[in-house]
């Protein structure tokens, strides 16, 4: 299969590509790992007349943490970057949680979380975490950079507020208050197939207490669902059963499956809940092996 | 040099309508291979209608199979889902550069002697998957290799004996490294390719 023709461009800055997707006047799409953009468009799913190749840009393939506590991945940083950093797993379990269930081996090696936040499939796993942390993607246009939430940066199916000519240039995840803790958990029928359900949780606990609490939730949606009201129902307690049974209960109401050949609606719900309870379970086991 | 990609050049293009080509140079099994390409030119494409590697499967052309798996830079990828015109400065191998001119790469060795295929359709995939997981980890576990491949489906649903040649393969290739210095054997397996 072969995608439409397209003008190629290759720029060696950010500012560089800017200027080209200004230019493109809406006609061009950015190509970092490319892993879900070629297989659309080589299925004419998708026919830009322009691409924009960052992958000649320097210095966007990190993940690393500021002094402050601020975890920040660069643009052009592969999933297999995030799935094999020891680092990472200490700092951020959520993402080291789904790293290594993203897609499969080989896209891993070419894919990014930056460029799966933006492409904004209800079914890709990285938004569903990145909610969960309360990230958000810095995007880079011609009047200079802009942060947007990653809550309010997807607003519906493959569709993100970014402009035409905004650049996604890295994530960033708040520093914790508190120690951080948190799972990723996904079903699907085999690896590469998309989620038939995934679930995110991230808490911060300080002083034996939930401080702050995300939930996202992955393919039981529209888009990725942010279960706020699950999550506050965990601030503020020891993430002791009962909270977690009440979030896991109000995550499973926040998600609005559709029946198709993965499951029913109802049997996706009930993973869901199922989900938040076992990482729920996960993290209060850690905890108890910490102590 | 010949334009690739003629084969779905529109036949109804007016003289004003030229194919914008670029070219690429990039090493491919450690020899210098340069072509001008359409950008949408896929890099299994170019490996298999330009250079005539055809040992690069195109399986379901859906991103989903890894029969068209290559090593680019050192790192398995899709060449399904890849630009050819990424390739421009890299270095790409693929099956073909994994035996030298007498003898097999022992991942080529295992696959024969374990029977790690039936219709050998993945099988290039499968290997250049299974190189890149040696690389870093030269004694994997089953569950490693497993996880290694996982990207990699045989339609044949031979993954145990896939699974036996790439243990097959650490062993020699470990004890490859054991030998080094202690005779003169002198091959490259387990090379950097």
């Amino acid at each position: 299969m072969y995608p439409s023709r397209f003008r190629y461009e290759a720029p060696s800055t950010v500012a560089e590509a800017v200027a080209m997707l200004a230019a493109a006047d809406g006609e061009a799409k950015i190509l970092a790992g490319g892993q879900s953009l070629i297989p659309m468009m080589k299925l004419r799913f998708a026919a830009p007349a322009m691409i924009v190749d960052i992958n000649g840009i320097g210095g966007l393939d990190y993940h690393r943490s500021d002094p402050d506590g601020t975890y920040r991945i660069g643009a052009l940083c592969r999933h297999a970057d995030l799935e094999k950093s020891a680092a990472l797993a200490d700092a951020q379990p959520t993402i080291a949680a789904a790293a290594p269930v993203v897609a499969d081996p080989l896209v891993r090696t070419r894919g990014t979380l930056v460029g799966s936040v933006c492409h904004a499939d209800p079914q890709g796993d990285w938004a569903s975490v990145m909610v969960s942390l309360e990230g958000a993607i810095v995007a880079q246009g011609p009047n200079g950079r802009r942060s947007i939430q990653v809550a309010d940066l997807i607003d519906g199916p493959f569709q993100t507020v970014l402009a035409p000519d905004e650049i996604a240039v890295e994530a960033v995840i708040p520093a914790a208050r508190g120690a951080r803790a948190g799972g990723y958990l996904k079903l699907e029928r085999r690896v590469g197939d998309f989620a038939t359900v995934g679930v995110a949780v991230s808490v911060e606990m300080s002083g034996g207490s939930v401080a702050r609490a995300g939930i996202g939730l992955t393919a039981v949606g529209p888009a990725t669902i942010n279960a706020s009201d699950a999550a506050a129902a965990l601030v503020g307690t020891a993430l002791d059963s009962d909270a977690v049974d009440a979030a896991a209960q109000l995550a499973a109401e926040a998600a609005q499956p559709r029946s198709d050949h993965r499951g029913s609606a109802d049997y996706k719900r009930h993973v869901v809940a199922t989900f938040v309870r076992r990482i729920g379970a996960q993290i209060q086991r850690s905890e108890q092996e910490a102590a | 040099m010949s334009t690739l990609f003629e084969e779905v050049r529109p036949s109804d293009g007016g003289a004003g309508d030229a194919v914008p080509v670029r070219r690429v140079e990039l090493t491919v099994n450690g020899e210098r291979r340069a072509a001008d390409v359409e950008p949408r030119l896929l890099l299994a494409h170019l490996l298999r209608n330009g250079f005539r590697l055809t040992g690069t499967h195109t399986g379901c052309d859906t991103t989903n199979c890894g029969a068209c798996t290559v090593l680019y830079d050192g790192v398995p990828v899709k060449s399904c889902t890849m630009f050819a015109v990424q390739a421009d400065g890299h270095e790409v191998l693929t099956v073909e550069g994994l035996a030298t001119a007498s003898e097999l790469h022992p991942i080529q060795e295992g696959f024969k002697d374990e029977h790690g295929l039936q219709c050998g359709f993945c099988t290039p995939g499968m290997m250049l998957a299974a190189k890149a997981l040696l690389e870093e980890k030269p004694n994997p576990s089953e569950d490693e290799i497993r996880w290694a491949l996982s990207g990699n489906l045989c339609r044949c649903t031979g993954y145990q004996n896939i699974v036996k040649a790439v243990m097959w393969a650490a062993e020699k290739l470990g004890a490859n490294v054991e030998s080094d210095g202690a005779d003169d054997a002198g091959d490259d397996a387990g090379g950097e390719g």
